[in-house]
């Protein structure tokens, strides 16, 4: 560039277009590398036959995926009728995800609301306090909710000692115990984009409704829900998607009855009993299950936006 | 106890937050169908009282009637007045069209009804090309008056604007005075307007009311205000002022006899309660004429010009150091007096008035 000729506005933004994709590089090494390339791996695994101490064998087959959907009788000739075990326990994994997603967000939004209008400084403290158990381990942290809630375990002696009840609860083994789980372990997920959003929101809108006429649940039905519906929808897909494929929660929490995919997934790469091609094959219905429930989402989306 | 012919009465109210008194028990009556402004220096109070009047804000003490009902104590959504918002807060996942039509689905109107409605009050706005926009498409100007159709559709008793003009850019600004004047007419209700833009105030209300420290300084005409300022803030808020200390000799009638710096005797209107002793002379800039040194009631050097376009404003000191600022039209006739030349000023008849503290 000439010595003192000026800056054109062009020459700047290529500039700065240059070093964006530059400055994207790692990301997309990362993504590569860690997420892309197991997902691939996957793929392809889900394909092989399995070899009977663990790991795989070369060789192409739809085992894995028959072996989920179809039932062909113990020695693998009758004619083949729809396996239920599996497609049930996704069917149970659903609804289990679903139920900790309503939870967290019949907890979380009202928690996000209340942090966002607090004053910017004990905004911050709040904040902190949702994220505190986060610098402990996951699965200690769940190990300690195990603890806590079993028959022998502080809530049920502390209610047997004040006479609330004369035998323990029972809660551990039990859905109950599994959504407690789930619950505590994602509701930052729902908690922190619900605030985000609603710390952007104009408060003005809700007086501008209120002038127009409308009540307190007309607002929040028609204004305030619509207005910070992405960050609902962020929080929502934040909990369900990990929900769907925890392991630790319904492991620890859970019984034989709670079994979920991720256990289930969990189990086919564990010592000699595990098939890896199986697990493979319901990694990847679980990763189509999620991505078509995203673009369902994405197109109701752009429905109503392009409306 | 209201007379039909008021719209708003506004009855000793007072409002405190915590420590802090933001209105003192202010009572004013606003007239139907009238153009009324709320004017004053941000903190004022003038917001507060809107905010009032629309239910955003609860008040400590006094009563609110609307057209005889008293309204004091019912929620926004229940008093049939409408909020321009001053950030418009227009709904940003609807359409201009569902912004316009919501306060009507509210008060249960029925649908066609109420879409020819909105279709009626997006024309008289000018927008109904725009029915389908989402608010982000549409200019400020453009957003401005969806505000004013959405709060004009539900047909309030009375339409309140909080500073709508004041996001709007100088140009687009003057022109939507005119245009809110006009639709004001046109609707037939009253409008409360807030600004603590003076100009604004003078040329589009029929009535102005200036406050102070949540205290109203003086309601009047616009000429009122501008012309005969019942007081030092009054007169120095509303346009340009000089305040010249000034010794009150006598007062009767309402007529003053004061002496000026410099000592030449004076006489002019005093405003309503003003003790002999000092007082405090107000002369408009552009009712101060320059005349040869000695010929004038004051003798002054001058000290700067400014241009301003249309006016020149000459900065001149009297004999006691205080500084004047003296308008001149900018004509091919005016003679425009030399930095450093001694003049004389001649304040003209009724000019200037004594006022209050």
């Amino acid at each position: 560039m000439a010595a003192g000729a000026p800056m054109g506005a062009g020459t700047t933004s290529d500039i700065y277009k240059g070093d964006a994709a530059r400055l994207m590089m790692p990301t997309w090494l990362i993504i590569g590398i860690f997420l892309l390339a197991p997902v691939i791996m996957m793929g392809v695994y889900s394909f092989l036959t399995k070899e009977f101490r663990g790991g795989v064998v070369w060789e192409f087959s739809f085992a894995a995926y028959d072996q989920f959907f179809f039932d062909r009788g113990l020695f693998g000739d009758d004619p083949p009728t729809l396996e239920w075990t599996y497609i049930g326990i996704f069917w149970r994994s659903i609804w289990q995800a679903g139920l900790a997603t309503i939870m967290c967000l019949l907890i979380g939004f009202p928690t996000a609301w209340f942090i966002a209008t607090r004053d910017p400084k004990s905004r911050s403290i709040w904040l902190f306090l949702i994220t505190i158990p986060y610098w402990v381990n996951l699965l200690i942290r769940t190990v300690s909710m195990k603890f806590l809630i079993r028959d022998t375990g502080p809530l049920n002696e502390f209610l047997l000692a004040a006479g609330v009840i004369d035998t323990p609860l029972g809660l551990i083994n039990t859905d109950f115990a599994v959504q407690l789980g789930l619950f505590y372990s994602y509701l930052p997920f729902m908690v922190l984009p619900i605030y985000a959003a609603v710390e952007r929101y104009d408060f003005a809108l809700s007086e501008a409704a209120s002038d127009l006429y409308a009540g307190t649940w007309t607002i929040l039905r028609l204004v305030i829900f619509p207005v910070v519906k992405p960050g609902i929808i962020a929080g929502c897909i934040l909990v369900f998607v990990p929900s769907l494929g925890a392991f630790l929660a319904p492991d620890l929490l859970g019984g034989a009855k709670t079994f979920m995919i991720g256990s289930l997934i969990e189990e086919q790469f564990k010592g000699s009993a595990g098939n890896w091609p199986f697990g493979a094959a319901a990694a990847m219905i679980l990763l189509t299950l999620v991505l078509v429930i995203l673009l369902i989402y994405a197109r109701a989306q752009n429905k109503v936006e392009d409306r | 106890m209201a007379s039909p012919e008021i719209a708003v009465s506004i009855d000793q109210v007072v409002k405190r937050y915590g420590g802090f008194t933001a209105l003192h028990g202010v009572s004013i009556d606003i007239r139907e169908r009238e153009f009324f402004t709320l004017l004053g220096p941000s903190g004022c109070g003038k917001t507060t009282l809107l905010r009032a009047i629309a239910g955003f804000e609860d008040v400590n003490e006094g009563r609110l009637l609307l057209k005889g009902v008293d309204i004091t104590n019912l929620p926004p959504h229940k008093r049939p007045v409408n909020t321009v918002f001053q950030q418009y807060a227009l709904f940003p996942h609807m359409t201009v069209f569902e912004n316009v039509m919501f306060g009507l689905l509210r008060k249960n109107w029925i649908q066609s009804e109420a879409q020819r409605r909105v279709q009626d009050v997006l024309e008289m706005v000018q927008l109904s090309d725009f029915a389908s926009r989402k608010p982000a498409q549409l200019s400020g100007g453009q957003q401005q008056r969806v505000a004013l159709a959405r709060a004009l559709a539900p047909r309030p008793q009375v339409l309140l604007l909080d500073e709508p003009l004041s996001a709007l850019d100088l140009k687009l600004r003057q022109a939507v005075r005119s245009e809110l004047k006009a639709l004001q007419r046109e609707t037939g209700i009253a409008f409360i307007f807030v600004t603590h833009d003076q100009e604004e105030a003078l040329t589009m209300s029929d009535r102005v009311c200036v406050m102070s420290n949540g205290r109203v300084q003086q309601i009047g005409s616009p000429k009122d205000v501008y012309e005969a300022p019942v007081n030092r803030f009054v007169a120095d808020f509303v346009g340009e002022t000089n305040l010249l200390e000034v010794t009150v000799n006598k007062i009767k009638d309402g007529l003053a006899s004061v002496a000026l710096p410099g000592g030449n005797a004076f006489e002019c209107p005093a405003a309503a309660v003003v003790d002999p002793g000092v007082g405090h002379l107000s002369v408009r800039p552009e009712r101060i004429k320059v005349t040869a040194d000695g010929q004038g009631d004051l003798d002054a050097v001058v000290t700067g010009h400014t241009y301003l376009g249309t006016d020149i404003q000459l900065l001149v000191r009297l004999a006691d150091d205080e500084v004047m600022s003296v308008r001149l039209q900018n004509s091919q006739t005016t003679e425009i007096p030399e930095q450093g030349a001694a003049v004389g000023l001649v304040l003209e008849a009724g000019a200037a008035r004594l006022l209050a503290d």
